[in-house]
């Protein structure tokens, strides 16, 4: 069978489905490949390079009558579509909710339609994901396209000219092409902030060496699982919370890229004008969601647009098409997958197999049917998140109240003690003299202030207060000194003893203390 | 000669002096000055005691203070600072032995005094010394409190005398740190057996039937014979004790060495005796309670020896453990940003820590993250891995303490932990029936990765496997600790 691509014709389309070197893995799958002429020249590949490859190069008729298979980049106009026959397979972007007519013309005409807007989230559909590595694309174009019109380094320097602050930036909305843009952006230098209504890819923007913009709010979003991997739509109160957020950010940030979409609906309005007049004269704003009427709310179509307080507003579309070469490359892989998982057999004939989750997802129209929308597929795509469980904050109350059952346990105890050894002290003073007790009052004042002071020690310095200590327990030189007399030669010799071995102590002691703590050096 | 007015005034500046020098070892800053105030403190207490009235033999007590400075200045000087636990359980044993000459001494100069008054001396006729003289005017109740105050310095200073030698031992490697209790009259004898803490309760006894015969007035054979059967106590009782419960007894020893000079204190009047005698005695106190608290022991059950309790199987361990060479290390160390270095008493036997602060230095100029996280058991004594790590000059800033960095380990890349082994033991947490269920370890399993440095595959102090061995993120890198981080640093650049 053959696979055939025809020119975009759509004014401003540079992509080709077709490169040739996904033609020479088409070949492999068993299939002939037909190029129009010229179809590939706005991307860089030359109709030379194609009969290179071994791709037929033939006009446009040629390709929608002969082809069993024709891969195409953006949806085919009503023109094309009439010219597709039953059995005829076209596989390109189709956005079928908005492109009833379209459906209705396949249906007509009996065509097979393969959206590949339309393939499920699941990881086994990744290589066939187009959307993703299209917003891949639009997400690295948009900070190129901001650094484009921004007139400042994005990465901090120190100059002999001067210093240069780091450029801030925004991602509002961390998707495929959020991430996209925050790694670009940090790589560049910038400092990167990231926003997501998601709070589970806190962790991914983070790893992006974004900083996560986390907002205090008390109800859970839903959980992104739950709906593809996509946002869903916000309560108000939290979309108040989130505008709060990014009026406080808006005067620091040189540069918003803003990603939010929500499948199926137009984009939420979250940089609202009172923003874009709090941000700096030569900030740019890059509005990734302005094919559903933008993120920004002066968001202006396809076209850029400076503001009267100097910020420019990039509302393009055509990201990925204004780096064709590159998206042509990753497109033509995709769509060479899905002809991959069209033909198991590897022999060049399409199975086109409704059981599957992938082929069965993308597929609107079959047969003389319209297919769309499809049936959940069968596998969940994404792990649920645990619900996270964080120990609750304790209110001030609760907090005052254990701090009081503290403190009292901690009265009471010491009253306690207090009181044991008042009885204790009132027992010895009764039976003992009072020159005992003379010595017994500096003998518990010590012992007090001993708790007092050791409790301070760092445990760090613990073995210098071990030696020190040691040391100073030398003091029973003191003893020795006063019993050295000449009552009996005994005693003597064992205060000259004790005199001896009591100065190896003190000399010891002090001297190896004042050895370590010499040692300790600080940074 | 001073008066004993100005004698009190200095015993009160030395008395203040050691408070300032104690409490100026809350940083290590103000600790280098504090250790400036103890030196003349005692300076001031040993001058004043000198000049003080009833000194005699003067030229005795130069000769014995300059022979001991000697000798103290030589061992100060050439100790290593591996062998700190050892010269500190030496210089306590020193202590000891002088509290039980003095008690002997005070009962001699006791027993002299009496007679000579007895015989009609006048006090001026007798030359006594100023302790003499204090002896000389005691009544009987004071004589009874004086006796029991010989009683006690005798034995606390015996039992701090022998159990320091044998820490000293122990610590030294010349006695086998391994726990040992005495059996007799054998262990293979088939009469019944009096075997640990019996025997120390029987000699216990007999040290106080001893000293009640004392106080009857038996004559001073009693306290001879009660310092050896003290002193055989304190043998019996570190004999005991193992290993890695050395902190435990050298800070329990510290201790006893203070009570003892109190002891001594009330026995010869003196206040300064007293209070030093206290601070010391308190201060080893709260090192022996912390360390307690740290193994999550009862300082009892840590003083009578022995890794107690039958709690049932410890849970079996599943997995292996694997080996990594040097290069994996390096590499692993070259990709991560934050590194927590986990020091145990095998890095200190391996000598290994001038290395592996070569090795902190090194990673540190790559701009990485290093930092150390000590257990406040880790080594033979309180604090001995602080002091390891500054004698080979990694700065004290990074070296953190269990609380201080426990709560970090999830978002460390590395952990490396160097010859330590119970102190990151995971079963303190996860098994119940571990004999460490319950102490606080460092949680380096929660990092991403964790290189175990350990000479081989044995088990830790404590005799228990250790899980973390066979746990998926940690890789077992043998060998001795010195020789592994050496291999380390060429290939860190």
């Amino acid at each position: 069978m053959k696979v055939g691509v025809p020119k975009e014709v759509a004014s401003g389309e540079a992509r080709v489905a077709m490169t040739p070197a996904s033609a020479r893995d088409l070949q492999k799958l068993g299939y002939a490949c037909l190029v129009q002429e010229g179809a590939g020249a706005a991307a860089g590949f030359s109709d030379a390079e194609y009969a290179d490859a071994g791709v037929k190069v033939v006009t446009g008729d040629a390709v929608w009558g002969d082809a069993d298979v024709v891969a195409k980049v953006l949806p085919p106009t009503d023109a094309e579509a009439a010219a597709l026959s039953r059995g005829q397979t076209l596989i390109s972007f189709v956005y079928p909710a908005a492109n009833e007519e379209l459906l209705e013309i396949a249906r007509s005409n009996g065509a097979n339609v393969i959206a590949m807007d339309m393939v499920p989230r699941i990881s086994r559909a990744q290589k066939v994901d187009a959307l993703s590595s299209m917003a891949n694309i639009a997400g690295y174009r948009a900070v190129i396209e901001a650094g484009n019109n921004f007139g400042r380094f994005f990465t901090g320097q120190i100059t002999a000219a001067g210093k240069v602050p780091p450029a801030k930036v925004l991602v509002v909305g961390a998707g495929v092409a959020g991430l996209a843009a925050i790694g670009t952006a940090t790589s560049l230098g910038a400092i990167t902030y990231a926003f997501d209504v998601r709070p589970e890819v806190a962790e991914q923007i983070e790893s992006m060496g974004a900083e996560f913009v986390a907002l205090e709010f008390e109800d859970r979003q839903q959980d992104g699982a739950a709906t593809g991997g996509y946002a869903a739509p916000s309560s108000p109160e939290f979309r108040e919370k989130q505008l709060e957020k990014f009026r406080e950010l808006a005067p620091e940030m040189d540069i918003v890229i803003t990603t939010a979409l929500i499948p199926n609906r137009d984009a939420p309005v979250l940089w609202t004008r009172d923003m874009v007049e709090a941000m700096k004269r030569g900030s740019v704003i890059v509005d990734l969601a302005a094919e559903r009427g933008g993120n920004c709310e002066l968001t202006e179509r396809d076209e850029k647009i400076v503001t009267d307080n100097g910020v420019t507003i990039v509302g393009y579309t055509d990201f990925p098409s204004r780096m064709a070469a590159q998206s042509s490359l990753l497109y033509a892989t995709n769509v060479r997958h899905m002809v991959a998982d069209l033909t198991p057999e590897r022999d060049g004939e399409v199975v086109h197999d409704m059981e599957d989750d992938v082929i069965r997802g993308a597929t609107v129209a079959f047969g003389g049917e319209i297919t769309y929308p499809p049936p959940p597929p069968k596998v969940q795509a994404i792990a649920a998140q645990p619900a996270k469980t964080s120990p609750r904050a304790l209110t001030p109350e609760e907090r005052r109240a254990g701090e009081l059952a503290a403190f009292k346990e901690a009265t009471r105890r010491q009253v306690a003690l207090l009181v044991v050894g008042g009885i204790l002290m009132l027992l010895v003073g009764s039976y003992a003299p009072a020159s005992f007790m003379q010595h017994f009052i500096v003998f518990a004042l010590a012992v007090f202030v001993g708790f007092q002071v050791i409790w301070n020690v760092q445990h760090a310095l613990h073995t210098p207060l071990m030696s020190v200590t040691n040391a100073i327990s030398g003091i029973i030189i003191v003893g020795a000194l006063l019993q050295i007399g000449a009552v009996h030669w005994i005693v003597v010799l064992l205060s000259f003893i004790s005199v001896l071995i009591a100065s190896i102590n003190v000399v010891g002691g002090f001297l190896v203390t004042r050895r370590m703590l010499a040692m300790f050096q600080k940074s | 000669m001073l008066s004993n007015g100005l004698v009190s005034a200095a015993y009160i500046a030395a008395s203040v002096l050691f408070i300032l020098s104690l409490g100026g070892l809350s940083n290590q800053e103000s600790a280098k000055r504090a250790i400036w105030y103890g030196i003349v403190g005692m300076a001031i207490a040993i001058l004043a005691t000198v000049l003080s009235p009833g000194i005699q033999n003067l030229a005795l007590i130069v000769v014995a203070v300059v022979a001991g400075a000697f000798a103290g200045q030589h061992v100060a000087a050439r100790v290593k600072m591996t062998e700190m636990p050892q010269l500190v359980a030496a210089l306590h044993s020193f202590v000891g032995l002088a509290a039980v000459f003095i008690g002997l001494n005070a009962d001699i100069m006791l027993n002299a005094v009496t007679e000579m008054r007895e015989a009609g001396m006048a006090l001026e006729e007798a030359g006594l010394t100023a302790f003499g003289e204090k002896l000389w005017k005691k009544d009987a109740t004071e004589i009874a409190i004086l006796k029991v105050e010989v009683f006690l310095g005798i034995v606390i200073g015996a039992i701090t005398f022998t159990g320091s030698v044998v820490a000293f031992g122990k610590l030294a490697g010349k006695v086998s740190g391994k726990p040992k209790k005495l059996m007799l009259p054998s262990e293979k004898m088939p009469l019944p057996v009096i075997s640990g803490h019996w025997l120390n309760a029987i000699a216990a006894v007999v040290c106080l039937v001893l000293g009640y015969l004392y106080l009857d007035g038996a004559g001073i054979w009693t306290m001879v014979v009660v310092s050896l059967v003290a002193g055989f106590i304190g043998w019996h009782l570190i004999m005991g004790i193992g290993g890695a419960d050395m902190p435990v007894v050298v800070s329990m020893l510290n201790s006893y060495s203070g009570w003892a000079a109190a002891a001594i204190g009330f026995t010869l009047g003196n206040d300064l005796l007293i209070v030093t005698g206290a601070l010391v005695g308190s201060s080893g106190a709260i090192l022996s309670y912390i360390m307690c608290r740290a193994m999550n022991r009862h300082f009892v059950s840590v003083i009578l020896g022995g890794f107690g309790g039958d709690g049932g199987p410890a849970a079996e361990i599943a997995g292996e453990q694997v080996a990594i060479d040097a290069d994996g290390v390096a590499t692993a160390l070259s990709e991560a940003e934050s590194i927590i270095i986990v020091p145990g008493y095998g890095m200190a036997v391996a000598q290994a820590q001038a290395s592996v602060s070569e090795l902190t230095r090194k990673l540190r100029a790559q701009g990485k993250d290093v930092r150390f996280a000590i257990h406040p058991v880790a080594g033979r004594l309180p604090g001995h891995m602080n002091v390891l790590l500054a004698e080979a000059k990694v700065p004290y800033d990074i070296v953190l303490e269990m609380d201080e960095i426990n709560e970090d380990f999830p978002d460390t890349d590395v952990a490396i932990v160097i010859g330590s082994n119970d102190i990151v033991n995971p079963a303190a947490q996860d098994d119940p029936n571990s004999p460490i269920a319950g102490m606080p370890v460092l949680e380096v399993w929660k990092s991403k990765q964790v290189f175990v440095s350990k000479r081989g595959q044995g088990t830790g102090y404590a005799g228990i496997e250790n899980p973390l061995f066979y746990k998926e993120n940690t890789r077992m890198f043998y060998g001795d600790a010195k020789d592994s981080v050496n291999s380390l640093l060429p290939k860190i650049e």
